[in-house]
């Protein structure tokens, strides 16, 4: 019997459908059996991150009307054969699903896969609480930003409100150089801040949007930074020790330098 | 690059753009967090009520406590009517 976790953060923009994308592709590599739900009704996000969105016939909607079977609303990954899209409906109607639905379907998607990700609009009004019905558990992504950090608190509140415990984060969008610099907050900050256990922290990375213009997650890149972060978190999620990643490029001419002078380089 | 140096030899007081976002958050938060629902508050209020009944006799019906706020700081004001004092024993 799988779980399903939500993945929000109030704000939008920080990374919710990327972080969803990543981990649930690195999940899928692993071997789990994984559905995506893009909960995001109306705005559609998850299926061009996935390069999915040729392939949609029927939707979220659909499905918890009846109109269609599970089956022929799961969208199969190309690459994976154990990763599966539940696609939002694009309709304007934020109303055209509601939680009791949300948590019949979640019940159903769990009997036949292992990790159910939710993709969650920002906000915190109805398509928060649709997100949420179905949850098991909680991911909560934020940036390194006073606004974003401020609303991560907001929804934390919410999620413990609605009796879903122990959330975890994810710090998205790190600079290590703003870091080192004292122009961003760091990990430890924003822990503090925000007393919730921490997921992973993922670099700020071109990579990410050179994935998501391919429709391709940036973990199946070996070569991505961003995409080693959210593949370590995969791990962690799937119960894995490992340790947080050093985001320093440690090859630099400055950290060499740095490093002869016994100065701190993570 | 005028404003790395400035930081290093201390020229200038600049605070670091993290430190003010530090205490921004620490504010912002606090602020957030005070909305406080009516339960919680009244669980503070009969805590508090038991910590002090060891020390006097209060007039519970009248006691008050709110969060009181503004732009730098926030406090707990208690408004506690002593009715009497115990026998305490003395040092
Ligand atoms: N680690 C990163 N490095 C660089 N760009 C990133 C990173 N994470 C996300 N982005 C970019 O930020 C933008 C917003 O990301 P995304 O769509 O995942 O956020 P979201 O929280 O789902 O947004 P919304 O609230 O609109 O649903 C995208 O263009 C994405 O490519
Ligand atoms: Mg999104």
């Amino acid at each position: 019997m799988g779980e399903v976790y939500v993945i929000t953060s109030g704000k939008g923009g920080v990374g919710k459908t990327t972080t969803t994308a990543n981990i649930g592709t690195s999940l899928a590599m692993q071997g789990y059996r994984v559905v995506l739900v893009d909960a995001d009704i109306g705005l559609r996000n998850l299926d061009v991150v996935l390069g999915l969105e040729n392939r949609i016939v029927y939707d979220l909607v659909d499905l918890a009307h009846g109109r269609c079977r599970m089956r022929q609303a799961l969208i199969r990954d190309r690459r994976l054969e154990n990763l599966y899209l539940l696609p939002a409906a694009q309709t304007k109607d934020k109303t055209a699903v509601n939680p009791e639905q949300m948590k019949e379907l979640c019940e159903k998607l769990k009997l036949e896969s292992d990790f159910i990700l939710m993709d969650c609009p920002a906000g915190i009004e109805q398509g928060f609480r649709n997100a949420v019905a179905g949850a098991d558990k909680a991911i909560v992504v934020t940036t390194p930003e006073v606004a974003a950090v401020r609303d991560a608190d907001r929804i934390i509140g919410l999620l413990e409100a609605s009796e879903i415990k122990d959330p975890l984060l994810v710090l998205n969008r790190i600079r290590p150089k703003m870091v080192r610099m004292g122009d961003m907050l760091d990990v430890e900050d924003v822990i503090e801040h925000l007393a919730i256990d921490m997921l992973g922290v993922v670099p700020d990375d071109e990579s990410i949007i050179i994935s998501t213009n391919k429709g391709e997650p940036a973990v199946l890149n070996s070569a991505s930074k961003a995409g080693e972060a959210y593949r370590n978190i995969s791990h962690r999620l799937a119960g894995d020790e490992v340790p947080l990643m050093n985001l320093e490029n440690r090859g630099g001419f400055m950290d060499r330098v740095r490093r002869l002078l016994g100065l701190r380089t993570g | 690059m005028l404003e790395f140096l400035q930081r290093i030899f201390g020229k200038d007081s600049l605070k670091s753009s993290k430190s003010v976002a530090q205490e921004r958050l620490r504010l912002v938060l606090m602020h957030d967090r005070l909305d406080l629902s009516p339960q919680v508050l009244e669980e503070l209020r009969c805590d508090l009520m038991d910590v002090i009944k060891d020390y006097m006799e209060i007039d519970e019906n009248k006691m008050e406590i709110n969060l009181e706020q503004d732009n730098k700081c926030v406090a707990l004001v208690a408004n506690i009517p002593v009715v009497k004092m115990k026998r305490l024993p003395s040092h």
